[in-house]
């Protein structure tokens, strides 16, 4: 198909109405909905929403919870090991095991050395390399109210009413109150945030944020917080095995978790690491791409923590609710559910239907806004369709510039316009195409405010845990949990190891699940954790062969 | 809407022809022809390094790198993927550091034996102006350093390019620690912010607020106010505040450049 520009000529016809409503809508906003508007958007168009593409988790301690078939279909499976396996050889032992290299495992690492363990005694085992992570991907910014305007409260209202006030309090009250440590912490590691010449931050806002409290390193903020406690990690010699998924928590004969049984994703060898605390960092799970819609999460995030955590009796809450970030790329086609940054619209980018008229508050709270964009493409038939058939409405992008000046989108925003410019589309002229895609777990794994489960010995941070971000999270305050509780976990951890020694190891509990399986009748044929999605080409899986080599 | 079929190609994928459908990313293209991927995929966006590529195409001599999830395959396309690029870095408690002129050179001696070939800026996917940042180093120039490289996603290509063993990545990360850390004024907000928690502040109205019933709380939250996003005029324009002649995106990502190639 020819394209002009980067796009085929029926979708410039749409642009040149989007342009000709820009100047009209430079300064005018649509309005924002109530509470009342914002429930009935919700529960007609929200993926969450649609019973049939969900079920009752069969058994366990969180039986009953609504989830998508996806997560079920892993929370209702057999271990990949059988429970004979010999783990009495310890391979590693230590005083806290991170399983898991983001963002909230290597915070947790460095907090653990802070609270007196020996660097040494730490081990992180991560699936993929150091760092790899949705925390890395993260772009927009991290929230943190530290200015005179703003402040800890107007913070903990703001993430209580987007998470529809279902967000556990303390939790949140955690988040909110250490959020300006954490980035004085952060200061002083030497992370490159965006200031003017006297040091105050530039700050925007996101949806659902009532002062503008986006902190932010240009688009690439979570990767400039990860490469920086990555290299801090270094300089401690932390000790990090990589391609080493945990498959298994190992529990010692008081029923308490005391390690984990890795992978090596190349040898298939596995290894048993003994420790006194065990720190559940694994992230998310967008890779299991609930409900078909695509992801913008990184390769690994396949909800392999959940699954282990269950497994020792762990509670789960809040994972009938899926976030669906409301910008995702919706056109290239190389580039459908790439993450476009909430701050194009922080930074003033109008989203608008085929016919250039806006139709929603461009900063809603996330899945509000995914639900009115969904409204828009499929009851109101107002969106654009892409040559592949996916549907999408315009992030009117060139506005940015108009507003703030030529110039900004590339100074402030280059990982979208290098991303754009590589697949043949100038964001800084033309508006792009969006539409929501899978972005986050709002839930997760039930911990106290330090990370503690409800099972002794194992402790979780990050996206893989559960209740701060009730059922829908605001920007920012992802790249700002894993902070706030890798922290807390980390020296939660390191004071338990120091009180604790593991008795002998055992694989006990998961027979105990298969009993729980079978007994709950479900299907046997299938293994948890998936660790990678398979993306291979069907012609090529027709004619594969499971032989040995 | 018919879906079109798209073409067929022939991508040489470490020393195999596979045909693929044109309009896929090389990663995409190399899970098509079969291959699950353990290494060289990581967040398959463009921000992790995960997917360094080196190829060529058909008969030109020329070697190119990419990512594999940012780049179109094409037709005749000879390609690998390399795992990681090890990488040499130093270690240094950044606390005993001192934001003297030297302090990379210290680190990074051989940084000194750049022949100024501009190979690193070629090789570099993000388009950063490698060898300037190098250059920027070697002055002592620390901010020109960190403002140059900060878009580096630590692929490693550039350091496997170079013919003077620098490496490149962790120059560019010891550069931005240094200047984030000491010559980037510290927030003073921030810091009363700080003090004022750890004196106590905020406590007791944050108690109040969490035991408000559910009903009081969401009439506390419709009554926000909300502060006005920031204009053109505003002090947190951020061009104001990146807008130094070291533009972080470079020539190759120029609209005006790439309009004027028609690429």
């Amino acid at each position: 198909m020819e394209l002009i520009n980067g796009y085929p000529a029926y979708m410039r016809e749409s642009i040149v109405k989007v342009e000709q409503t820009r100047p009209a809508r430079l300064y005018a906003t649509f309005p924002a909905m109530s509470l009342d508007e914002r429930k009935v958007l919700l529960t007609h168009f929200h993926p969450d929403f649609k019973e049939d593409q969900k079920r009752p988790l069969a058994f366990g301690p969180s039986q009953g919870m609504f989830i998508n078939h996806e997560l079920a279909d892993l929370l209702e499976a057999r271990p990949l090991i059988p429970s004979h396996l010999d783990v009495s050889r310890v391979d590693y032992e230590v005083d806290v095991l991170i399983i898991g290299g983001g963002g909230a495992g290597t915070v947790a690492a460095l907090w653990s050395v802070e609270a007196g363990i020996d660097p040494q005694r730490i081990l992180i085992a991560t699936k993929l390399r150091h760092g790899d992570s949705n925390s890395t991907m993260a772009q927009g910014g991290i929230q943190a109210a530290d200015r005179p305007t703003d402040s800890p409260v107007m913070h903990y209202l703001d993430a209580m009413g987007g998470g529809h006030f279902t967000n556990r309090p303390e939790l949140v009250q955690a988040l909110v109150m250490d959020a300006p440590g954490i980035i004085q912490w952060h200061e002083s590691l030497g992370v490159m945030y965006d200031k003017d010449a006297e040091g105050n931050f530039v700050v925007h806002p996101g949806g659902g944020t009532s002062r503008n409290r986006m902190h932010s390193a240009r688009d690439y903020t979570g990767l400039e917080i990860m490469r920086v406690i990555r290299d801090e990690a270094r300089n401690r010699a932390i000790p990090v095995i990589e391609f080493a998924p945990a498959i298994e928590l190992l529990m010692d004969d008081h029923s308490h978790v005391a390690g984990a049984v890795l992978l090596n994703l190349e040898t298939r060898r596995y290894r048993i690491v003994k420790a006194h605390a065990t720190i559940l960092a694994t992230g998310g799970l967008g890779r299991l791409h609930m409900q078909q819609y695509p992801t913008t999460n990184h390769y690994g995030a396949t909800a392999d923590g959940l699954v282990l955590a269950y497994r020792v009796g762990a509670h789960l809450t809040d994972l009938d609710a899926i976030q669906y970030h409301p910008t995702g790329a919706a056109f290239p086609a190389q580039m459908a559910g790439l993450l476009i940054t909430e701050k194009v619209r922080g930074l003033g980018a109008q989203p608008v239907n085929r016919n250039g008229d806006m139709f929603v508050f461009p900063l809603e709270p996330r899945d509000v806004e995914a639900s009115a964009f969904i409204r828009e493409c499929y009851e109101r038939e107002l969106g654009i369709t892409t040559p592949l058939g996916m549907r999408g409405i315009w992030l009117d992008a060139p506005m940015v510039d108009i507003l703030h000046g030529p110039g900004t989108i590339q100074t402030a925003l280059p990982a979208m316009f290098r991303m754009y410019q590589r697949f043949g589309i100038d964001m800084t002229r033309d508006p792009i195409l969006v539409f929501p895609t899978l972005h986050y777990q709002n839930g997760g794994i039930v911990a106290d405010a330090h990370g503690a489960t409800t099972v002794p010995g194992l402790f979780v941070a990050g996206e893989v845990m559960g209740g701060i971000h009730g059922k829908n999270r605001l920007m920012g305050n992802s790249l700002l949990d894993f902070n706030v509780f890798g922290k807390r976990a980390g020296i939660a951890a390191a004071a338990y190891a120091r009180q604790t020694t593991p008795g002998n190891l055992t694989l006990a509990h998961i027979d105990a699940y298969e009993q729980m399986l079978r007994a709950a009748g479900v299907d046997r044929d299938r293994t948890a954790p998936r660790l990678l999605p398979d993306y291979r080409g069907r012609e090529a899986l027709e004619r594969y062969l499971d032989i040995p080599l | 809407m018919t879906t079109p079929q798209p073409d067929l190609i022939t991508m040489q994928f470490m020393g195999k022809n596979y045909q693929v459908p044109s309009g896929l990313t090389i990663m995409a293209a190399i899970e098509y022809a079969g291959y699950k991927l353990v290494r060289g995929s990581g967040c398959r966006a463009g921000f992790c390094g995960a997917c360094p590529t080196i190829y060529h195409k058909g008969e030109s001599h020329k070697l190119y790198t990419a990512l594999a999830c940012q780049t179109l395959v094409e037709d005749q396309m000879c390609l690998v993927q390399v795992p990681f690029v090890p990488v040499a870095r130093k270690r240094y408690v950044m606390d005993a550091l001192q934001p003297t002129p030297n302090i990379i050179l210290q680190y990074y001696p051989e940084i000194a034996g750049c022949v100024a070939c501009n190979t690193c800026t070629r090789a570099c996917p993000q388009g950063i102006q490698v060898m300037d940042y190098i250059q920027a180093a070697l002055r002592g120039d620390i901010q020109r350093t960190a403002e140059l490289s900060f878009d580096c996603i630590s692929c490693g290509i550039c350091s496997s390019r170079c013919p003077s063993d620098i490496k490149h990545y962790p120059v560019g990360q010891l550069a931005r620690r240094i200047y984030g850390k000491y010559i980037l004024p510290r927030s003073q907000h921030l810091a009363d912010r700080v003090s004022e928690l750890a004196a106590g502040a905020y406590q007791d109205e944050m108690t109040t607020l969490m035991h408000l019933s559910l009903e009081d709380l969401k009439v506390r939250y419709e009554q926000r106010v909300f502060e006005p996003v920031v204009g053109q005029n505003d002090e947190h324009n951020a061009v104001r505040q990146w807008g130094s002649p070291v533009d972080p995106v470079d020539f190759q990502d120029d609209p005006q450049a790439i309009l004027s190639t028609g690429a």
